[in-house]
């Protein structure tokens, strides 16, 4: 491989699903895939998984802790259809069925480095409150199609949310060639400065050296 | 104590009670032990030990040796020893306690009353328990193994717990015990054997006599070595502490909820608890204790610092806590080993820890909202970058700004007297004369006339008389006219001096006049004049020299003036008698002219007059001028003469100068009078002080200075300012002081000073300051802004404000090497100014502003933009055009003004690029890109190839692809065809993009109760209980899987063959004609004697082939599985992709014929040779896109067979079942049993049709009938929602029309009307023929979406395709055109799904046609592939069924019967008329029978050529005189309709061909394109047949209908030559 002139770009993402806040729920478990674009292929690692089950800690502060290992690089030649991680944590009910409890996506951080993200998570509500009954009566609550939906702008107009918690991941970034097929993602010195938050919430920046 | 009570403020209830308990316990055992107490000391003490681990008795036994310390137990510096030392406290206490114990006894005291004594004890232990308990939970390392304690330690535990408690404040035990400990140094390990005994003693001697001092320490030196002198010390320093502890208590014991068992303590006197406590208590000292008793005997303090040695620095404690601290120490046994030797106590430099102990906060912050975290952000500074100077953060940009207050001068002050006022006029004017002398004008000026004078007499001497040249007569004249300038300014200047000195001597004249006046002197000045004689006589020469000089001049000047005045005179006199000679014509005219000139004149002479003094006024309208008056040279002189006298001294007076001083005696304030006094008093209360504001900001100010008599201030100071901000402004505020209150007086401004102007350069400059405020006293002082008068009558008011110079310098600091620490020139300059003129021009007026030239103009003024600068350039050229009026402002308005700035390359460049146009394509979902993956990033990989295949379609739309369509017409339609798909798509693409609710989110519906869905809320809680494995369980829906996340090899189609029926038999072979019949007839017994046939099924889909296990018979039953791998086009498996998948499955049955074939004779018995072949029987073609839609396939149909199969009959077993036989009877062919679904379920598309009802797609319809439609759709939906209702329906143009539109009677062609004219069942079937001739093209399949759209009739046969609705459609028009009553099924049928059929009524029977193969059914047959009748249409109305069943067998087709069928169009909702959107008539073309010849041949070259391709290894040879043969048998066929032909046929080929094994068929299809031929003919396998000597015959006839239909034959045969 000519490494003087690439055609592609690599974007190689560790990290790990660290945990979540979910306030009223426990014995929660996680699944995430990446959404991407046209140009955007997985070279190595999983696209999708699924953490294990998790209970609340006893000590103060009860979070639950999956620390899932995220492990992917992907190769592309456009920017466009930047990864996006799709999170969506399901967790049994009162009567024992499994439903969701949140769905939630980020982009993949641009600049190499480390960062962690706190997604806020949301599920579709009921479209109306006997529904809502029924549905939380039958454990059969209103789920998306697709949990990739959340990755996407398009059509969610139609669709009503109710937020649920957080979930925290922390990306660990390494590009190669970005820079030489003209894309720069951010200081050269890799300090994690800024980065667009998801959401509306107030995230949680380290400033970390690298 | 009170910190005692503050530390236990909480002891529990219980814990109070379960310690009561062990105080009791405890008692029991002192009573018990009191005879023995000595050797039970140590056993008390244990016990003690044990009640605060937790009261814990049990582990009495133990806890000795554990109180006994191991020898080697390493002294680590812990805070074990407190609980040791707490043992240790106790074991007096209880000692303590057992005295008063006795003397209580003896004193016949109350039981309570020792109790009382007692409390103390126990409450001390509560105190540890709860100091246990609280410390437990932390797991401190230095606790944990606290009970191998060194007793050595104790007794410096005892004065650490002594220390903790009258020390204040101390913050952790921990902190209080390194404080003590760390330092000190370690005892002898075998210190615990001393220790035992001094325990003994100690004891000993407490029990003696507790107060001795003295004495313990002698008896200690006896016995104990010199390492622990201070033992006893600490014993009797230990009891007193025990006291304490036992006041304390009693506090405590008040302050909790058992407040009134504390009053049985009251029970003991007072003087009786004096006693007590005196034997208990101990108090400290507060005085220092001197060295020498802190140190041992004959020591003298030694100071380490003294020596050089470093000494830390000790913590701060208070002198008074130290002495306490210290007389404690000295109290207890060996209390002297604390002092170091300098006498003081020992300690550690910082006793605090580096690091802290207390146990981190646990994760506070992840309790947090993660909304809520605190976000760090670094603290940025502030960026008014206008207001600061550029590198002024950095170290080298320090700027300073030195201001030098120097001081301060009154010029006027409230406090002035009236002395004062005339005394500082007086030095203000002595201070003008100064500077007028200084400067001396005068004497410059009267220089200069004398030089100047000079030269002009020079130049008359050197020219003489002689006539001078032109510009020497300029030039005398320019000097006589600066002579005369010089000398009026020297004579004005001449004359201000001398008034200036004559006020000078006036104003001291006053001076002198008040100062008798009032008898006191207040202001020191002196004005003492100074004569300076002069030489008499040369002084009057000068004088007269002057004047005559200047009477010289004067009288040249106005010689001068006279001689041009002459001149002009003339000339005007000369202008008069022209004038006059004129007048006699123009009278009127001359006279306005003489008016003018007239005035003219006395202009002229009043400058004259000025000078000369000679003419009067001018008399008017004289028409004649006067001539000028000879000046008067007398007056002149005398004028001159005066005029001397006035402003000069007179020639020999003496020059006076006068020297004001200031050293005149001011008159002691006792000699003034009262008024005076308190003036001078009010002067001397004030003060003054000035500060300095830079940029408004105070920064500085100066040391206050009283005001003196004199009323000058002297400050003095020089201020250094370490600037940042540019400076904008530097104030000085004068401020006045009054005892405590203080007032601004005046401000003054300084400037800025030049980046230049250090201090050197620069001298103290006054700057003059008023103040407007009135102010008034009552007595001496004159005030300000009050009127004030010198004269004795009071007139001549003057009216004075408070003012005075302030004299101070502002410069730049200098460095070190000089330079001025000044900021740059540019930035420094005008603060405000340099702001603006920073400022973007974007940001200035706006980015809307930019097309205003006016603003701009605005701006580039107001930022002074350098006209040179090349930067300014375009902007200057631009405002000079603008300005010029070339170009105006446009009066358009911009959005986007600066998006040309954005764009990073033209618009021209941009289409250019190869990848900018891919990536637009792929946006765009243009097919070809729709899922082009990995777009190449850089310009030059993306290859041209890329977009061949697309700019080839494009180019093709044009052009006509005859070769793939084999047919021009059909080519045409084909390109039509795509048009309106394409736009269609594009309609869709819109809809696509359209999300309703569920597109995105799964959501369990409602059970509405009572309906047919999952069951009412009732039945699904019952659900809940269910059990999880049912005995019958039920079938359960799959789950259902969307299409996207698929791949290649995850779809598989299961194909379920369970069985067929009436499968052709074989024919035997016969070589004669005749036997057939025989055969026949024989039918029974041939039955039984051998195998009729042996079928198989063969299922091939997307050229995969899989087959089933042979069976036997005519009935065979297979039921077995099959699967099928399915791969989408492209790899691409999106909903609307398998949609439009067109691959069909195909399920053919075929015979297995088993030949024995080539047996060789030598091993007859051994081997037999056979050869198997397959034989056609017949087809089931099934498209993908109905399983895909419909889900799965369940049922039985109709096998395809052909017409004719040759070596094969359709025999009936006759009689063996006739009860099946006669529902057979009504049908005919073979039947097969299937179940098709896809493994995984996909969800199937979604319905556009929805959607466009979302869209709300125009319609021309009325408002009215399609909300009517939509209610109607929706009941229908609600109340059965398994049957197909439409009542509206989208056209090919996107519109929706109402269904009834469409049915109108139309005439079919009239050849087929014409074709049999006797026989009214033929023409009908012939017409269904023709109609089920047209192709049949899904619309999901060309419209890529699951959508409907009819085309009209004429549209339908324009196109050729269409899906059954439009067949439909057609077939019922035309039954309506013959006169038949018929109607259109909205249903659902086997294999289509929802589909359309027509109903026909005829002969009192109901028939129901399938327009897509021209078959017809009754009512009640049993294969009739209609499944569910959903709604009936016709011309009318709609109606719906609303009756129980819904199959055609069990449904009543009776319309008018309101109860089973719901009309749309009823009395209350009548048809509004809706008229037909089909055409009035159709019109056919003709059928073209030469190109119909064409085709023919075109197709049979082609499969010819695609069967010996498929046969690649073997020979194809054909069979010609067979294919003749077949080829006429093939338009009998047609004409037949392929009925009751296969008799003859046969018999015709066997008798042409011989002794061949023929096995053939025709295949019959309507016309599209050439590949379903070709497919069809492959999926039958003829071409597979392997036998060496084979032969094949192929026969193709095409078939034209009008307008082009066109129905296609193709007889395969396969001969065997046996």
């Amino acid at each position: 491989m000519a490494t003087s002139n690439p055609s592609v770009f690599l974007l190689s993402v560790n990290g790990q699903i660290e945990g979540a806040n979910f306030p009223e729920y426990d014995n929660l478990y996680c699944k995430y895939s990446f959404v991407y674009g046209h140009d955007w292929a997985p070279t190595s690692g999983l696209e999708e998984g699924i953490t294990q089950i998790t209970c609340k800690g006893s000590e103060s502060s009860h979070k639950l802790i999956w620390n899932f290992p995220l492990e992917t690089t992907f190769k592309s030649t456009n920017p466009s259809g930047w990864p996006q991680l799709v999170v969506s944590v399901y967790g049994p009910d009162v009567f024992g069925n499994d439903v969701v409890r949140g769905y939630g996506a980020t982009h993949i951080p641009f600049t190499p480095g480390q960062h962690t993200r706190t997604i806020p998570m949301f599920v579709p509500e009921p479209t109306w409150r006997l529904q809502k009954f029924t549905s939380w009566l039958l454990g059969r609550r209103p789920e998306y199609t697709d949990p990739k939906v959340v990755a996407q702008g398009e059509g969610r107009e139609v669709t009503r949310v109710c937020s649920q918690g957080f979930v925290t991941v922390s990306f660990h970034i390494i590009t190669k060639d970005m820079k030489k097929l003209g894309y720069d993602t951010g200081p050269a010195s890799l300090v994690n400065t800024q980065s667009a938050t998801s959401g509306w919430s107030t995230e949680e920046q380290p400033y970390t050296m690298e | 104590m009170k910190e005692r009570q503050s530390s236990e403020e909480d002891p529990g209830e219980t814990l109070k009670r379960t310690l009561r308990a062990q105080r009791q316990r405890q008692k029991k055992r002192l009573l018990g032990h009191s005879s023995a107490q000595e050797s039970h000391v140590e056993e008390i003490s244990t016990i003690q030990h044990h009640s605060e681990d937790e009261g814990s008795a049990e582990k009495a036994g133990d806890s000795g040796a554990l109180s006994r310390p191991p020898t080697g137990s390493q002294r680590s510096l812990s805070g074990r020893q407190h609980s040791a030392s707490s043992q240790h406290l106790d074991s007096f206490v209880t000692r303590r306690l057992e005295e008063t114990l006795r003397a209580a006894r003896s004193k016949g005291e109350s039981l309570q009353q020792q109790e009382a004594s007692l409390e103390p004890a126990s409450r001390l232990q509560s105190l540890r328990d709860r100091d246990a308990v609280t410390r437990f939970d932390k797991i401190d390392p230095d606790r944990a193994g606290r009970h191998d304690d060194p007793l050595a330690l104790k007794t410096r535990v005892t004065f650490r717990e002594a220390a903790r408690r009258t020390e204040k404040g101390l913050p952790t035990a921990e902190e209080a015990y390194n404080f003590f400990t760390l330092n000190f140094e370690l005892e002898p390990q075998d210190g615990t054997e001393k220790e035992r005994k001094k325990r003994k003693k100690q004891k000993k001697t407490t029990e003696k006599d507790s107060d001795e001092e003295g004495g313990v320490e002698e008896q200690e030196a006896a016995e104990v070595d010199e390492d622990n002198p201070d033992e006893n010390v600490d014993q009797s320093e230990a009891a007193p502490l025990v006291r304490d502890e036992e006041e304390d208590l009693f506090v405590i014991e008040q302050s909790s909820r058992d407040f009134l068992e504390v009053k049985k303590a009251e029970y003991v006197g007072y003087r009786k608890r004096i006693q007590q406590e005196s034997e208990l208590l101990f108090t400290p000292s507060f005085r220092t204790v001197p060295t020498t008793i802190k140190l041992p005997e004959h020591m003298k303090p030694r100071y380490l610092e003294d020596e050089g040695l470093y000494v830390g620095e000790r913590p701060k404690i208070s002198l008074t806590n130290e002495n306490i601290l210290e007389n404690r120490i000295l109290k207890i046994e060996e209390g002297k080993k604390w002092f170091g030797d300098d006498g003081r106590i020992m300690a550690l430099p910082d006793p605090i820890k580096e690091s802290s102990t207390r146990p981190p906060l646990f994760h506070m912050e992840e309790d947090l909202d993660p909304a809520l975290h605190t976000v760090y952000r670094k603290a940025v500074k502030s960026k008014y970058a206008n207001l600061y100077i550029a590198g002024a953060t950095d170290p080298e940009g320090d700027y300073q700004l030195d201001v030098d207050v120097s001081g301060l001068i009154f010029s006027h002050h409230p406090l002035f007297s009236r002395e004062h006022v005339l005394g500082a006029r007086l030095a203000q004017l002595y201070d003008q004369y100064l500077t007028r002398q200084h400067n001396n004008l005068t004497g410059h000026l009267t220089d200069k006339l004398k030089g100047l004078r000079r030269a002009l007499r020079n130049i008359h001497e050197i020219h003489g008389g002689e006539s001078l040249n032109q510009a020497m007569q300029r030039r005398i004249s320019e000097y006589s006219l600066e002579v005369r300038n010089t000398r009026q300014l020297r004579d004005s200047e001449q004359e201000k001096d001398r008034t200036l000195l004559k006020h000078i001597v006036k104003l001291w004249k006053e001076l002198k006049a008040l100062r008798d006046f009032q008898k006191f002197t207040n202001t020191p000045y002196k004005l003492s004049l100074r004569r300076e004689n002069v030489d008499r006589t040369l002084d009057e020469q000068e004088y007269e020299d002057e004047i005559l000089a200047e009477l010289m001049e004067l009288e040249a000047e106005i010689e001068a003036d006279y001689q041009k005045k002459f001149a002009e005179y003339k000339k005007q006199l000369q202008d008069w008698k022209l004038c006059v000679r004129k007048q006699k014509t123009k009278k009127k005219k001359r006279k306005k002219k003489k008016k003018g000139k007239a005035q003219d004149e006395t202009e002229e002479e009043d400058e004259y007059q000025d000078v000369s003094e000679s003419e009067g006024p001018v008399e008017e309208g004289p028409p004649k001028p006067e001539p000028p008056e000879k000046p008067d040279f007398e007056s002149i002189e005398q004028q001159v003469r005066e005029k001397a006298s006035r402003i000069r001294r007179k020639p020999g007076e003496s020059i006076l100068i006068p020297e004001l001083s200031a050293s005149g005696n001011l008159t002691a304030s006792e000699l003034c009078p009262r008024s005076e006094t308190a003036r001078r008093e009010d002067v001397t209360r004030r003060s003054l002080f000035v500060k300095i504001l830079y940029n408004d900001k105070e920064v500085s100010r100066t040391d206050s200075r009283s005001l003196n008599t004199d009323f000058r201030v002297h400050f003095g100071q020089i201020f250094n300012l370490r600037i940042v901000n540019c400076p904008q402004s530097i104030n000085l505020q004068v401020f006045e002081e009054i005892g405590s209150s203080c007032y601004l007086l005046a401000q003054v401004f300084v400037p800025v000073p030049e980046p230049s102007v250090v201090a050197d350069r620069v001298s103290l400059e006054e700057f003059e300051f008023s103040s407007n405020q009135r102010v008034m006293f009552d007595h001496e002082g004159v005030g300000s802004d009050v009127p004030l008068s010198f004269e004795a009558d009071g007139s001549n008011k003057q009216t004075l404000l408070t003012s005075g110079k302030l004299s101070c310098r502002v410069y730049w600091g200098s460095g070190e090497d000089g330079v001025a620490l000044a900021p740059p020139v540019s930035q420094q300059r005008g603060g405000l100014h340099s702001g603006l003129s920073r400022l973007d021009a974007v940001t200035f007026i706006g980015a809307s502003g930019l097309y205003d030239m006016k603003k701009i103009g605005e701006w580039a003024t107001r930022s002074r933009l350098d006209p040179n600068d090349p930067k300014n350039a375009s902007i200057m050229q631009l405002l000079k055009v603008a300005t010029s009026g070339e170009v105006t402002a446009p009066e358009y308005f911009r959005l986007e003004q600066l998006q040309e700035e954005f764009n990073f390359v033209t618009d021209e460049e941009l289409e250019r690029s190869k990848r900018f146009r891919l990536l637009t394509l792929r946006n765009q979902e243009v097919a070809e890109f729709r899922n082009y993956k990995c777009v190449p990033s850089l310009e030059r990989e993306v290859t041209d190839k890329v977009f061949q295949e697309y700019e080839k379609r494009l180019k093709e739309g044009e052009v006509v692809d005859t070769k793939e369509h084999l047919d021009s017409h059909r080519a045409l339609v084909a390109k039509y065809l795509q048009k309106i798909r394409e736009s269609v798509i594009n309609r869709f693409l819109l809809a696509k993009h359209h999300y309703i609710l569920s597109d995105l989110v799964v959501e369990e519906e409602i059970p509405s109760i009572g309906g047919a869905g999952p069951g009412i809320l009732g039945l699904n809680l019952f659900k809940l209980a269910e059990p999880k494995r049912p005995l019958k369980p039920q079938r359960k829906a799959r789950k259902k899987v969307t299409a996207q996340n698929l791949s290649d090899g995850d779809i598989k189609l299961l194909i379920n063959i369970i069985r067929a029926y009436d499968i052709p038999i074989r024919r035997p072979q016969s070589n004669k004609p005749g036997q057939s019949s025989q055969c026949a007839i024989q039918g029974s017994d041939w039955l039984l004697s051998q195998v009729q046939v042996r079928p198989f099924v063969e299922v091939s889909f997307q050229r995969m082939v899989l087959q089933t296990t042979t069976a036997d018979g005519p009935n065979p039953c297979w039921n077995e599985e099959l699967q099928l791998p399915f791969s989408a086009p492209n790899g691409d498996y999106s909903a609307a992709v398998l949609q439009s998948v067109k691959d069909e499955v195909f399920i053919n049955i075929f015979d297995e014929v088993v030949y024995e074939t080539g047996v060789k004779d030598q091993d007859r018995a051994k081997s037999i040779h056979t050869r198997v072949e397959k034989h056609w029987l017949g087809s089931v073609k099934i498209p993908f896109s109905t399983i895909y839609s419909q889900s799965r396939i369940d049922g039985t149909f109709k096998v395809h067979t052909p017409a004719v199969l040759l070596g094969y009959s359709k025999e009936r077993s006759y009689g063996t079942n006739g009860a099946y036989d006669t529902m057979r009877n009504l049908s005919e062919g073979a039947f097969i049993t299937l179940f098709i679904t896809i493994e995984p379920q996909l969800v199937p598309g979604e319905s556009v049709r929805e959607k466009i009802k979302e869209l709300k797609f125009d319609s021309q319809e009325d408002e009215r009938l399609l909300q009517a439609s939509e209610r109607f759709e929706r009941e229908a939906a609600e109340g059965y929602p398994d049957r197909p209702c439409i009542t509206t329906i989208i056209d090919l143009n996107g519109k929706t029309i109402f269904v009834t539109r469409y049915i109108r009677p139309l005439n079919p062609p009239k050849e087929l009307l014409d074709a049999s004219l006797d026989d009214p069942q033929e023409t009908t079937a012939l017409v269904a023929r023709f109609v089920s001739l047209i192709p049949s093209l899904p619309d999901r399949v060309s419209f890529s979406g699951n959508c409907d759209l009819w085309s009209t009739c004429d549209q339908f046969l324009t196109l050729l395709a269409g899906d059954e609705e439009e067949h439909a459609v057609l077939l019922c028009n035309y039954f309506l055109f013959m006169g038949k009553k018929a109607w259109l099924i909205i249903g659902t049928a086997i294999p289509e799904g929802p589909t359309a059929y027509v109903l026909t009524f005829e002969q009192s029977r109901y028939l129901i046609w399938n327009p897509s193969s021209a078959q017809y059914y009754g009512q009640y047959d049993t294969f009739c592939p209609l499944q569910t009748i959903g709604c009936l249409v016709n011309a009318d109305n709609v109606w719906f069924n609303i009756q129980e069943y819904t199959s055609p067998m069990t449904v009543s087709f009776d319309t008018t019967k309101a109860n089973l069928w719901k009309p749309f169009f009823s009395r209350s909702f009548s048809h509004p008329g809706l008229s037909s959107v089909q055409p009035e008539q159709l019109v056919y073309r003709g059928t073209d029978k030469a190109a119909a010849a064409e085709l023919q041949d075109r197709i049979e070259k082609i499969l010819k050529e695609k069967i010996m391709e498929w046969r690649p290894r073997h020979p194809t040879r054909w069979n010609r005189y067979c294919t003749t043969t077949l080829k006429q048998f093939l338009p009998k066929l047609e004409v037949s309709g392929g009925q009751d032909m296969a008799e003859g046929h046969r018999h015709e080929l066997q008798s042409l061909l011989g002794d061949n094994n023929i096995s053939g068929f025709p295949l019959h299809m309507p016309f599209s394109e050439i590949r379903p031929i070709i497919e069809a003919v492959y999926s039958t396998g003829v071409h597979n047949v392997q036998a060496s000597n084979v032969e094949f015959a192929l026969a193709v006839y095409v078939h034209p209908y009008p307008n082009n239909v066109l129905s296609v034959w193709v007889y395969l045969a396969s001969l065997v030559r046996t």
